[in-house]
């Protein structure tokens, strides 16, 4: 398998910006070698020969985990809305949303 | 004692509360302190016994409470400032099964911040200090519960182990931790570092009092789909069936990174078992020296989704910006430290385009593969043997610049959480500077009733531990 | 469509499920309600709340999946992650890579085929509503997000690109809204939104050149507005191709009132979903005995329904184009029952068809509930010239309301009774002695003259307030010609 390059600056803002992180110049730098010291570690993993190997995503094999339809009590919306930021007739209020969902 | 009416749960629970009072100003071991709800339970338990009703299996006992279980209006910060003043609707289902058993909450412990770290010193309002040196870290993440237990805060605590997150810190703390098997507890109401790596479990200054724990909050969920329907086997009842006829083997790999002071005490275990009937032997299971490697690429990818949710919209903090994508990346900037955007930045690289194969792929087949090495050593041993944490408690700040460094104390954790096996440390004289030491065994699947009985004879021959000195003249 | 230049059109379908609760938690699956009232920490994306997988909502994909001719497969749940305030965890549960339903097909009521490549579970989005002048998402000043949809079960249905035509999408997107009615999986109700169409459209020169670059469009209200939007992307790309220009790969946004499409993202701005395994759910495997009972609760889809009373028709003599119409509008609306138990009991295909396509049609819900029995009464009272066609329509609404009875004696409560022959006869002699011009043409008989039955049919009904038999005011007239 090919081991990816290592990581960069760019590499770390994108990431950043996929997150949701805003990162000032000193905490791209920063972060950039602990990432890549991380990663460097990692390779040991990433150059193994696994072709073959099934992942496991669940270490305890279960399948078919069903509850019935039906309804259950859901919560008081005073105490929902009680915890939000900011609160609009009874909605979640959040500021000017730039584009639509994809 | 409580229900048998030889002291009140109120009695305890003040005895408990002036140790707080008095020694957590040196420790830091809680968020937060629930005085007056536990006082409520306390008089309801006592209410029962004396009414002649069943006040539970845990009835009187104060059980402190990591700060990643949600208690139904009662603050859970995860130690984030994201999350600050945040009071869940809802109770965790561990937090559902002690109430019903008479438990008596009193707090919420300190630990890293959303439970990403090994020392507690990622915690947003400040380190929890190791009790029996507060020069120390207590280890993590679990560092508030086990130092609470440590210190005489409270008998019983509760942690998450997501890479060792329970075992490292009772070792570090001298108190008894274990990680049982994945699904065997729901996680419902845990918030979620690593969803298939998580796994809550109890730490206690005893074996039995571990097992007792573990027997109330364990046992399936219909709130949780990974939560198991076999029954767990009460692990309280095979604590003194001894170690005669079964097989240890102590885990080479586990020894080859440790001090010499704590493979010493090791060995000092293993020869303990022997003297107690367990043939002992010593076993390679070469894949978990992958193990690390392969958390650090699972447990980021997993936490980058699952911290997606901290976006200012619904609860917790929110920093204003101009539209609703900067109000997200503003809030998250200010909301979260530096290791969880760390981890955050890992998770998001490793799952992204061109990198999920090479990477988080590539660690669920090194976890296939360290299952099966588990699994070939678990047919001629019962149990495995080897150091829960490569060193004692290292100081304060000594490592929290170097992650890398960091996440080298887990090495000896990891393995189970990746197979999702049990496993237990159990505290076995100290090293060389006179700090606690802890020893671990791991078992396969659901062997909680083996692993447990191992360790109360692991229990019954460790050197004596002195409790730790908070408070100048009054050793809790 | 230009000539010179073919379409190519997938559909992807997303269609809320009829459930009780919502695909991961027990919340009300309802439509209409209080803002914010039906949720709970699961679909709130609370910290520390769990997914935990709806049965009811399974057996309904597997019966979309049954009814679609697809392979029904062993599946599992992933993460799509993207950031947006109506998706509470920031990301999305929906399977991937191991969908539970596969390759199937949908026959169209033309004797087209359209593959179906998928038909797979994922949970629906909050709703936002924007405040500020506009109501709309640009320009206003912040937005409101209620998650009472939050969680709702959606089956998302992936076709091939096989339709190549408008009129063919549209044929499409009604046959598969019928399907999921018929197989009792959603109410198919496009302008509720629990059933949401995206196009993607390219064009190409030949049959034989590769497919052209496709753009999908969304925010498709209704089946007409899939027609327009598709026609206008189609000559959109036309246009550009001409031009010299290329179609670039992007998301577009139908614009009802300007009708047209316009950008909302190109291929570049694509998302980095970053899917992998959800790992609070673990994978679903159905096996054969459980796909067998939930296929044995399907009921018949709409394509057999209508080649049942086709058959019927042609049974006496052939269906016309307007019956043909009559019949597809019947199975829409699941009346085809009725016409089948009124067939059966004797009534001409013709009348009971007329009969429910025309009247009962009026109020569906209602006919849907109607006792057949009752139906079967009036339309053989009908026949047999009881009563006539505008008092067996009157009946016919009374029974509606009361969702059965005895029609007989509804039509006796009325005063509807069968005219003596003598007095028909009086009142057709009456009515051609005032009217001796007509009367002499009808009498010429030829195309002309014939067609004045109809006048004197008409006059005679008004005479007797529509209590006359039309078919037995033929006959006299007939009989009075002297033919
Ligand atoms: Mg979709
Ligand atoms: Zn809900």
């Amino acid at each position: 398998m090919a081991e990816p390059g290592r990581l960069t600056r760019e590499d770390v803002a994108h990431v950043a910006a996929l997150a949701r992180l805003h990162l000032s110049d000193a905490e791209l730098d920063l972060f950039t070698g602990q990432l890549a010291e991380v990663l460097d570690h990692a390779s040991d993993v990433a150059s193994l020969d696994l072709a073959g190997v099934a992942p496991t995503a669940h270490a305890m094999a279960v399948t078919n985990v069903l509850r019935p339809d039906e309804v259950r009590p859901g919560l008081d919306r005073d105490e929902v809305l009680g915890q939000a930021p900011s609160v609009e007739d009874h909605r979640f209020r959040v500021p000017r949303i730039p584009g639509e969902a994809p | 004692m409580v229900s048998s009416g030889e002291w009140s749960a109120v009695d305890i629970l003040e005895q408990h509360l002036a140790a707080i009072e008095a020694g957590d100003g040196a420790v830091h071991a809680f968020n937060l302190v629930t005085a007056d709800l536990a006082r409520e339970q306390a008089v309801e338990v006592d209410r029962k016994v004396a009414a002649g009703e069943d006040p539970g299996l845990l009835a009187g006992v104060p059980v402190a409470l990591k700060d990643n279980l949600c208690t139904r209006g009662v603050p859970t910060t995860c130690s984030s400032r994201i999350l600050e003043g945040w009071r869940p609707p809802y109770d965790a289902t561990v937090v559902t099964r002690l109430r019903e058993a008479g438990a008596v909450m009193v707090g919420k412990t300190n630990m890293d911040e959303f439970a990403m770290g090994s020392s507690t010193e990622t915690s947003a309002f400040g380190p929890t200090r190791n009790p029996h040196d507060t020069s120390r870290v207590p280890g993590g993440s679990s560092g508030g519960s086990a130092a609470a237990v440590a210190a005489g805060f409270a008998p019983l605590a509760l942690g998450s182990d997501t890479g060792g997150s329970i075992r490292q810190p009772a070792a570090l703390c001298g108190v008894v931790g274990m990680k049982p098997t994945y699904g065997t507890v729901s996680r419902y109401g845990l918030v979620a570092f690593a969803s298939s790596l998580d796994q809550i479990g109890p730490l206690a200054t005893s074996v039995a009092d571990a097992a007792l724990l573990f027997d109330v909050i364990g046992g399936n969920d219909l709130l949780d789909s990974t939560s198991l329907h076999r029954p767990t086997p009460r692990a309280l009842a095979v604590l003194d069936d001894g170690v005669d006829g079964l097989t240890v083997g102590v885990l080479s790999e586990f020894l080859d990174g440790a001090a010499p002071d704590v493979v010493a005490r090791v060995h000092q275990a293993a020869e303990a078992l022997a003297g107690a009937g367990a043939r002992v032997e010593e076993v390679s299971v070469p894949e978990v020296a992958f193990g690390l490697s392969a958390y650090y690429l699972i447990a980021p990818g997993e936490a980058s989704s699952n911290l997606a949710r901290y976006d200012g919209v619904r609860y917790g903090l929110r920093v204003d910006a101009e539209d609703v994508a900067a109000m997200n990346t503003a809030t998250r900037s200010a909301g979260f430290g530096a290791e969880v955007k760390r981890r955050i930045m890992l998770g998001t690289y490793v799952l992204s385009a061109g990198y999920m194969d090479a990477y988080y792929n590539q660690a669920l087949r090194v976890r296939t593969r360290i299952i099966e090495g588990f699994t070939r050593a678990y047919h001629h041993c019962d149990v495995l043997l080897g150091p829960t944490a490569p060193t004692t408690a290292f100081a304060l700040g000594a490592k929290v610049d170097d992650p890398l460094t960091m996440y080298l104390s887990d090495v000896c954790t990891i393995p189970s959480n990746l197979a999702g096996h049990p496993a237990i440390s159990v505290p076995f004289g100290t090293g060389d500077d006179g700090l606690p030491v802890g020893v671990q065994l791991l078992g396969p699947a659901l062997s909680e009733g083996t692993v447990l009985k191992v360790a109360a004879v692991v229990e019954a021959a460790a050197p004596p531990l002195a409790a730790p000195v908070l408070v100048e003249g009054t050793p809790t | 469509m230009k000539p010179g230049w073919e379409m190519v059109i997938g559909l992807e379908v997303h269609c809320e499920l009829k459930t009780a609760t919502k695909l991961f938690c027990g919340c009300p699956n309802m439509f209409g309600d209080e803002a914010n009232t039906n949720v709970c920490p699961v679909c709130l994306g609370l910290p520390g709340s769990l997914p935990v997988l709806n049965q009811k909502a399974v057996e309904l994909a597997m019966a979309i999946g049954t009814a679609l001719n697809c392979e029904i497969l062993p599946s599992t749940f992933h993460r799509k992650n993207y950031f947006y305030p109506d998706q509470a965890k920031d990301y999305q549960i929906s399977q991937y890579d191991e969908p539970i339903n596969v390759n199937g097909h949908l026959d169209l009521p033309d004797g087209s085929r359209v593959g179906i490549e998928r038909a797979h579970m994922e949970e629906d989005t909050g709703k936002t509503s924007h405040a500020g002048s506009s109501g709309r998402i640009h320009g206003s000043d912040y937005s409101l997000v209620d998650y009472n949809r939050s969680g709702v079960p959606l089956v998302e249905i992936v076709s091939a690109p096989d339709m190549r035509s408008s009129a063919q999408a549209r044929a499409y997107a009604g046959e598969l809204r019928a399907v999921l009615v018929a197989s009792g999986a959603s109410d198919g109700k496009m302008e509720e939104g629990s059933m949401r169409v995206d196009a993607n459209v390219s064009v190409r020169r030949s049959v034989d050149d590769p497919f052209g670059t496709r753009c999908e469009i969304k925010n498709l209200n209704s089946v007409r507005s899939l027609g327009r939007a598709i026609e206008y992307e189609a000559d959109r790309q036309i246009a550009l191709i001409e031009a010299g220009e290329v179609v670039v790969q992007q998301t577009r946004h139908w614009d009802e009132d300007a009708g047209r499409t316009v950008t909302l993202r190109s291929k570049e701005d694509a998302y980095d979903y970053r899917y992998f395994l959800e790992p609070d759910l673990v994978p679903l495997v159905p096996d054969a005995e459980w796909i067998d009972a939930v296929a044995d609760t399907l009921g018949m889809m709409p394509a057999v329904r209508r080649a049942r009373l086709v058959r019927l028709l042609e049974e006496s003599g052939g269906a016309s184009e307007s019956q043909l119409d009559q019949v597809a509008t019947v199975v829409d609306l699941r009346l085809d029952d009725l016409v089948v138990s009124a067939v059966a009991g004797g009534v001409s295909s013709g009348l009971a068809l007329a009969r429910t396509a025309n009247e009962a049609a009026n109020d569906a819900d209602a006919a849907r509930r109607l006792d057949p029995a009752a139906y079967l009464a009036l339309l053989t009272m009908e026949a047999a010239g009881t009563v006539s066609a505008t008092q067996a329509k009157a009946v016919l609404a009374d029974l509606l309301v009361r969702g059965g009875g005895d029609p007989a004696a509804m039509a006796k409560a009325k005063g509807f009774e069968a005219m003596s022959e003598d007095s028909l006869a009086s009142t057709v002699a009456e009515v051609v002695v005032a009217h001796p011009d007509e009367w002499g043409r009808y009498c010429e008989g030829g195309e002309k003259g014939d067609k004045l039955a109809g006048f004197f049919t008409g006059l005679v009904m008004k005479a007797t307030r529509g209590q006359a038999n039309g078919k037995a005011v033929a006959t006299e007239l007939q009989r009075l010609r002297g033919g």
